[in-house]
Order: structure tokens, then C-alpha cells, then sequence
């Protein structure tokens, strides 16, 4: 069962707690790119085994969406915070790094 | 349920509250005094910090989100409230409203009331985890709910109005059956 604090309300929120929204940090494909780009947006996911980002909304909570930084493999949260975020706070990078040396973010 | 079950834990639905939704930034000039104000009697401003909720003259303030705030009273005050609060909140971005039916309220009395809650969500329920002055929004059985403590053995509760058969014939099934007490007091 996964446990993730939640950033707004601080509450260690129990999966059944929680909705999941699917892979964070998806980029919107704009009007201008081609078929391609558009389909891999809506459809094409990571799905990786190690670390990984998700979105989760605290639905029977605050209500807010956050993201989790994670690993699918060892299941170690390594933090949340809120999903108006573009990319992972520094705070976040260093502890996936203590555990996964070398790890870098890929937009 | 039996005499010794009773004993442990009660159930009452109701009281019927006035309940106002307020949602707007936290950092709106003169929030709290608002609120303390809407309150009546509070000295300066009455804004709950993150998962509490602040009581006062029947009424209370309780924090639903970092920009939602959910204001409890009597429900003959409600009208009289939602008018003040949107005459001293006016200039500013707000929504305020008045959610009186869109919620059923119970009345859980007993030492029993953490045990049953235990039973059917996940929340630490615990006097450690839990205690006076708290507001827990979480999952009971298959609905959102959330809980506060208004008094000594006394908690109270609230659901959707949609759901309230079945979150009666939830906690009547979890007030059943002797517990294993785990909350219990030593010695009590
Ligand atoms: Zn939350």
C-alpha cells in the first residue's frame, strides 16, 4: 500500500485516499506540432522501472493534485509536491540522487 | 445493538447545520477578521491553520484547502452570516456560499468513536494522531467524509447528503461488536 504526504495539506495520505492521474510532467503538444508529436503526447508513455513521476489528486482529502517522485521498483517515495510545477525541485533531484547515483532528469 | 455496545458508542444524525463555503486566497486583506467576526465574540481573526478548525458561540471555522475555508453555525444564522461575510469581503475575488443541504451531519458520542472510525478509513484516528481542535477530511468506507471533535467522547461528522443512508448504515455496522479496545485509556 503506498503512502504519500500530501504538499498542501500534510496529511500521510493512504493510496485509498487518493486518485491517481497517470504520468506528471507530460508537455502539451501545441497547435503547431505535427500528428506524430500530438499522438505520442496523448498515448505514449514512459512507464519505466525506477524512478518515476505521478500525478495524484488528494480526492477524498483537499482535493488538490500533487506529484509524487518515486521508484516502481524499490517502491521508496522520494517526496511530493504541488503539480503546478514544471519540472522536479532541486530539493526532489537530490534525494533521488542520494539513492540513484548518476540519475539526471529528462524533460 | 446491545446495551454494552451502546454504551461505547452512539449515533445521532444531526444536528441539521448552517454550513458556508468560502473560497478565495488566503492572503486576502481582513480574511480572518471577517471570519472572527461572522463568528461573533472572537477577539482579531479567526483563521484555521492548515487541518484545524477554530470554534467559538456555536459556531466554528474549518479549513477545507488551502483556499477553501467552510464556516459551521446555527442554521437560523446562516442567511444573516452569508450576507455579512460577502459585505465585508466585496472588492475582493471570492465565492461565497451557502452548502447547508449539501452535507449530512452525525453525532458520534462514546469512548467507541475512534475504534468505528478505524474500522472504515485509513486516517490515524489515534489519540496521537487525532485529537481537539483537528479537522480530518478522508475516506469512510467508500465516500468522502471528514471529522472534527466537539466535545469530551464526542465526535461529529459530515458526508454528502447523497450518501447519508449509507454512511448511517456504515457506522451503525462499525459501532457493532466488542472492539480490542486499542484506544481505550489504560486502565479505563
Ligand atoms: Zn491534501
Amino acid at each position: 500500500m503506498l503512502i504519500l504526504e500530501c504538499p498542501f495539506c500534510g496529511i500521510m495520505a493512504d493510496e485509498t485516499e487518493l486518485a491517481p492521474g497517470g504520468e506528471a510532467h507530460v508537455r502539451r503538444v501545441g497547435p503547431e506540432g505535427s500528428d506524430e508529436a500530438f499522438e505520442a503526447y496523448l498515448f505514449m508513455r514512459r512507464n519505466p522501472c525506477g524512478v518515476h513521476f505521478e500525478l495524484w489528486r488528494h480526492a477524498h482529502g483537499c482535493g488538490r493534485w500533487f506529484i509524487a517522485a518515486r521508484n516502481t521498483l524499490t517502491l521508496e517515495v522520494y517526496g511530493t509536491y504541488p503539480a503546478q510545477t514544471d519540472r522536479p525541485p532541486a530539493a526532489i533531484v537530490r534525494a533521488i540522487r542520494r539513492r540513484v547515483p548518476g540519475w539526471e532528469w529528462q524533460p | 445493538m446491545s446495551e454494552r455496545e451502546a454504551a461505547r458508542l452512539r449515533l445521532r444524525r444531526g444536528p441539521g447545520l448552517g454550513m458556508i463555503a468560502l473560497r478565495c486566497a488566503p492572503h486576502v486583506p481582513g480574511l480572518g477578521e471577517a471570519l472572527g467576526g461572522a463568528l461573533g465574540g472572537m477577539r482579531g481573526a479567526a483563521l484555521p491553520e492548515r487541518g484545524r478548525i477554530v470554534s467559538a458561540n456555536g459556531g466554528a471555522v474549518a479549513w477545507m484547502s488551502p483556499d477553501e475555508w467552510l464556516l459551521l453555525c446555527p442554521r437560523e444564522r446562516t442567511a444573516g452570516l452569508l450576507e455579512r461575510l460577502s459585505r465585508e469581503l466585496a472588492g475582493e475575488h471570492h465565492l461565497l456560499a451557502d452548502v447547508s443541504d449539501a452535507r449530512a451531519v452525525f453525532t458520534l458520542s462514546g469512548p467507541g468513536w475512534r475504534e468505528a472510525l478505524a474500522r472504515l478509513g485509513p486516517a490515524d484516528v489515534s489519540p496521537a494522531g487525532f485529537g481537539a481542535g483537528m479537522f480530518r477530511r478522508s475516506r469512510l468506507g467508500q465516500v468522502a467524509a471528514a471529522f472534527w471533535i466537539s466535545g469530551p467522547d464526542e465526535l461529529r461528522l459530515f458526508c454528502r447528503s447523497s450518501v447519508a443512508g449509507y454512511m448511517e448504515a456504515l457506522l451503525e455496522g462499525a459501532a457493532r461488536g466488542e472492539g480490542p479496545g486499542i484506544f481505550d485509556a489504560p486502565g479505563a
